[in-house]
């Protein structure tokens, strides 16, 4: 089949010797845009279909430039600083252009799928010694998904092992249409609780777990993927009832625990969003051994990172 | 972990055994040129003078020593080689209160200075010499910082031992020489005579090696008498067995073989104070038949080995370098003498290298974690992932051993060179990431060249601005040039300027060695001396490379990138412009600055904008070289590395159009430069492998990783794939610094709690508290963009 390869999307970056993205070294591309709002999200950038501005405070050299560029009115200098109204700014870049202290920086970039697959196969060498491949995460990349489906056909046409790491928040219909030309899924699951799970990301799981069902049952390659975030999905309930349902699959899947990091802070005060785990402590090695005892004991394949 | 209680503490001792020099080798060298020995061959001198230290230096036998022999009188006692570079008084002064690399001087030694060496050699060293008859332009670009002289204080030497010593003992090496004496046809070759000379001191200072491990013998017999316990009475009188039969015979066991080369790595280095001062090479291939003979015959154990190779990797780290000055401790400012240990690589037939001997010496390194010697892997396609994989694990500790080559590409370096395929694969690398014929080649490194300077200098129609004085050609007047060719021809022509000026002075340097200063002690060891009858630095070697070392590839490329892209493509920037930029060290114009660095195409980030202006430097460099004759009947080649020269050179050289501020360091070896490269390790690789390496004689690439990136097992399965796709694309080398930029920096506000911090600097290891703090703070620089 032919790929249009003039077919667009948006991209917010793509990151080459990638880890913790499958196996072999890989090339990450993350498409912006997600239908999930999760606490703990560590790609606040990516959440947003829309491309953003964002601000690198400890670059910036205050030469102003931004401010003499914009036309739109929406820089003001405050003391020191030169914040955005984000209201009137109409992200036409131009602070951006002038910023060579990259203190200013647009997230997010039109790309076809052409320019996309010549920045993957850049590492091609790599891939074929390693085992790689890409792997395509946002944001939530079904959220593209003519997009991703035509990236997905481009990479398969070159031979390119493909990755695909979601949370699984789309119609079947259109899981179903991309499948075939995915090599492996990272299956993100982050709580069975129906009601919590609507309250910690914003919407309900039951289309997310009865997708993994259909994939499953269908004999895809498929990793889960748990981020554990204390206080919120660590407790011995949730573990339980992944258990459960994990093992009520048509396959073992192999479970691999994402502790939950802090490092995203930054991101969010660039993006001027409040961030709501500013207090959460991060996993202690102790209860992360516990959670993988707790898993294998119950017959599951677990890693902890993955 | 296993270590001994006695290698624990031999190990402890040389760490903290302080550096000191020793005025006993000057003593003994001018007591000798002292005596009028009347019309004699410089070759016969040279080998009496040998004789004269092999017997007269003090012989040092260590409590508990398993290997035994100094190059000093104790460990870390450091000789000088006043007939080489005689230090001034105030060089001894610098040497005793620096604070980096310091060499402790006692009253005494400074007494026996000021009242018998330097008035003795003051003024008639090789140094002086060397100098005098270097040319006003050379002189001028010395002075600049266009280039380094290596033989200014030390004597060439950058070479490597093969196996010929585990098959032949020093009475064997005479009675080769005795063949070739009987040979020489004095009918019809006019270099008989001199062949004879040669021959002569050869044999001289071979029969100086076997008194001087007989020496050893006797002191270690008397000291067998005085000890009462009897363990060490039994170690004291199998020494003395050892010493008394090697070096004059072939070894007969690993212990014999281990103490052999020692004795011959101790006879190379006082000889001499050669370059990179010695090394076994492939040390798992000559050891392996010694190792397997005494597994099987009950001779040794697994740990008898273990702990004899610990006790030999101490006596290396007990060999500081000669202490340096002036630019030579500049551009190669360590403790370390490079002395470099290859692991795996390719049997002579070409078959995968890697034996039991290659493990257990990855064991003794990790559990060694000294500075010397230095180690390397050589990783071919024959051999197993589990290899590199074992020594990830010692890379991921994070002191920058061993480092990484490509040992298929070397021996397609050499090749390309001349040598026979067999002579390739028993080759290697050595020193930083040199590449040699071991055991048959001459390969001399002669002085970094500063890339970067030359463009200075180019647009400054050849004048130099940090002194004003026109000391290149005229190119022209920038702000004339029309386009980025017209300044990129501007610039070869400036380059070849330079190097015309540098050859002619290694030619020059050359013969001073081969007429005043022979080696006879080194040639007896690299073939085909003997057979030719000449001398190591006369051409004796069966094969003679001459190396200059392209320095600051990098910076250069960003600063030829910078001018293409914004001063004739985009015309942001007129040169007018930049040239003032550059003169005012873009003082008041931060932004202008930033421009350049964040808004300039760059090297190592896979793009080809900038790459092919790196291929094009990378020709001009090579075709400037490339192919020229040496003295020696050989060629000159050209390699890109740069010890710490590239602080020296950033020292002296002005802003630069990539946006580096005057006096800041270049960018080292082929890696970008520091903070350059945005796209993590895969790009880098890709775009440092887009050099034909091929035609180099070794190149260093620099890359950071974080811990992190390395802490399970995947993560070095990574690493593997990371070093095979390099190696698929014929890298050359790569090493790897692991240790995140947080730390580096507590180390230097607390040095005393981080004096064990070892860091990979460019072709060798070294404490950071013993870096100076322009390279620690370039190191960090390097470690800091790990956003990936």
């Amino acid at each position: 089949m032919v790929v249009k390869n003039t077919l667009s999307g948006i991209l917010f970056d793509i990151r080459r010797y990638s880890v913790h993205d499958g196996p072999g070294i890989r090339t990450t591309v993350f498409l912006k845009g997600c239908p999930l709002n999760c606490w703990w999200c560590h790609n606040p950038e990516g959440k947003s279909p829309q491309i953003e501005i964002f601000q690198r405070e400890n670059r910036c050299i205050r030469c102003g430039a931004c401010l003499e560029v914009c036309e739109a009115g929406a820089i003001i200098q405050h003391n020191d600083s030169f914040e955005t109204n984000r209201a009137i700014c109409t992200l036409c870049g131009a602070c951006v252009e002038e910023c060579y202290a990259d203190a200013r920086e647009l997230v997010g970039k039109r790309m076809t799928v052409a320019e996309v697959l010549a920045e993957i196969e850049r590492d091609r060498p790599f891939f074929q010694q390693s085992g790689g491949g890409v792997t395509f995460s946002g944001g939530e990349p079904l959220f593209q998904p003519t997009f991703l489906g035509a990236l997905l056909k481009a990479c398969r046409s070159q031979g390119i092992h493909t990755a695909v790491d979601t949370c699984g928040y789309a119609p079947w219909e259109i899981l179903d249409r991309l499948r075939q030309d995915v090599d492996l899924f990272l299956y993100d699951l982050k709580l069975i609780d129906e009601e919590r799970h609507h309250w910690f990301t914003g919407v309900s799981n039951r289309i997310i777990l009865e997708n993994l069902r259909h994939l499953s049952a269908l004999g895809h390659n498929i990793f889960v993927r748990f981020p554990i975030i204390p206080y919120i999905n660590d407790d011995d309930q949730n573990l339980h009832l992944m258990t459960e349902f994990l093992l009520s699959l048509p396959q073992k899947l192999p479970l691999d625990i994402l502790p939950y990091h802090a490092s995203a802070l930054h991101k969010y005060n660039g993006l001027g969003v409040e961030y709501r785990l500013k207090d959460t402590p991060l996993p202690e090695q102790e209860r992360l051994n516990e959670v993988k005892d707790f898993f294998e004991k119950a017959g599951l394949l677990v890693r902890i990172g993955g | 972990m296993t270590m001994t209680e006695r290698v624990a503490r031999l190990r402890q001792q040389s760490l903290e055994a302080i550096p000191t020099l020793s005025g006993e080798r000057a003593e003994l060298i001018t007591e000798f040129y002292a005596q009028n020995l009347g019309f004699i061959s410089e070759p016969v001198r040279r080998a009496l003078a040998f004789q004269y230290l092999m017997e007269h230096k003090t012989i040092y036998i260590g409590e508990g020593e398993l290997i035994v022999g100094e190059k000093g009188p104790a460990p870390k006692a450091a000789p000088t080689y006043p007939e080489l570079c005689c230090h001034s008084l105030e060089d001894l002064d610098i040497l005793d209160s620096r604070e980096k690399i310091p060499f402790k001087v006692s009253p005494e030694v400074r007494k026996l200075y000021e009242e018998k060496i330097i008035p003795f050699w003051k003024g008639k060293s090789m140094r002086d010499l060397l100098f005098r008859e270097m040319t006003a332009e050379w002189k001028a670009a010395y002075e600049a910082g266009i280039f380094t002289e290596f033989m200014e204080q030390r004597a060439p030497g950058h070479t490597v031992l093969d196996d010929k010593i585990y098959r032949k003992g020093m009475l064997d090496f005479i009675e080769d020489i005795q063949r070739s004496l009987a040979n020489l046809d004095f009918y019809n070759d006019p270099e008989a005579y001199d062949k004879q000379e040669e021959l002569r001191a050869m044999e001289i200072v071979a029969r100086a090696l076997i008194r001087f491990a007989e020496r050893h013998a006797e002191k270690a017999r008397q000291l067998a008498a005085q000890t009462s316990d009897p363990q060490r009475k039994a170690e004291l009188e199998q020494i003395t067995e050892i010493c008394t039969w090697v070096p004059a015979h072939a070894p007969r066991n690993f212990w014999e073989a281990l103490q052999y080369y020692w004795f011959v790595h101790l006879g190379v280095t006082i000889e001499l104070n050669t370059w990179d001062s010695f090394c076994p090479g492939k040390l798992d291939h000559h050891l392996l038949p010694f190792y397997e003979k005494g597994l099987a015959d009950g001779s040794l154990t697994r740990e008898k080995a273990e702990e004899l190779l610990q006790c030999f990797w101490i006596k290396f780290n007990n060999q500081p370098a000669p202490p340096k000055v002036g630019v030579t401790a500049a551009e190669s400012g360590t403790y370390t003498d490079f002395a470099q240990i290859n692991l795996g690589g390719v049997k002579p037939d070409g078959s995968d290298g890697v034996n039991e001997v290659t493990y257990l010496l990855l064991d003794v390194i990790e559990q060694m974690r000294l500075l010397q010697p230095s180690s390397s892997i050589q990783v071919s396609k024959t051999n197993p992932d589990a290899f590199i994989q074992r020594a990830g694990r010692i890379i991921r500790t994070g002191f920058g051993q061993p480092s990484v080559f490509n040992s298929d590409l070397i021996v397609q370096e050499l090749v390309r060179q001349g040598k026979s395929v067999i002579d390739a694969r028993c080759g290697g690398s050595s020193g930083c990431v040199e590449v040699g014929a071991f055991g048959k080649e001459n390969y001399n490194l002669t002085g970094y060249f500063n890339l970067p300077k030359i463009l200075e200098l180019t647009l400054n129609n050849g004048v130099d601005p940090r002194s004003g004085k026109q000391i290149g050609i005229r190119t022209g007047d920038p702000t004339q040039l029309k386009s980025f060719a017209e300044l990129f021809e501007a610039f070869r022509r400036q380059m070849n300027y330079f190097i015309d000026i540098k050859v002619r002075g290694n030619q020059v340097v050359e013969r001073l060695y081969a007429n005043y200063m022979p080696a006879p002690f080194l040639s007896l060891l690299i073939d085909d001396c003997i057979l030719r009858g000449k001398d190591y630095h006369n051409g004796g070697a069966r094969y003679n490379t001459t190396y200059i070392m392209g320095v600051g590839l990098g910076t250069i490329t960003d600063s030829l990138s910078a001018i293409k892209y914004h001063v004739f493509d985009q015309q942001n920037l007129s040169m007018r412009e930049l040239l003032h930029l550059l003169q005012t060290n873009f003082e008041g114009n931060e932004r202008k600055r930033l421009m350049l660095v964040n808004r300039t195409p760059r090297y190592g980030n896979d793009d080809d904008y900038a790459d092919s202006i790196m291929r094009q430097v990378f020709e001009a460099y090579y075709q400037a070289i490339e192919g020229r004759k040496n003295t020696k009947g050989g060629e000159y080649h050209i390699n890109l590395l740069p010890t710490t020269v590239h602080v020296y050179f950033g020292s002296v050289t002005g802003a630069t159009p990539d946006g580096r501020k005057a006096g800041m360091p270049l960018s080292e070896g082929i890696s970008p430069v520091q903070g350059a490269d945005r796209h993590g390790p895969t790009a880098v690789v890709k775009s440092a492998a887009k050099m034909d390496h091929v035609r180099t004689g070794g190149t260093l690439l620099n890359q950071k990783f974080t811990p992190q990136l390395l802490q399970d097992e995947e993560g070095l399965t990574r690493l593997t794939h990371l070093i095979r796709t390099y190696f698929n694309l014929d890298g050359h080398h790569i090493q790897f610094n692991v240790v995140d930029a947080a730390t580096l920096r507590a180390a230097q506000a607390n040095p005393e709690q981080y004096r064990d911090l070892i860091v990979r600097v460019a072709g060798y290891s070294d404490y950071f508290c013993d870096l100076s703090k322009t390279l620690q703070d370039e190191i960090i620089a390097r470690t800091e963009h790990t956003s990936f």
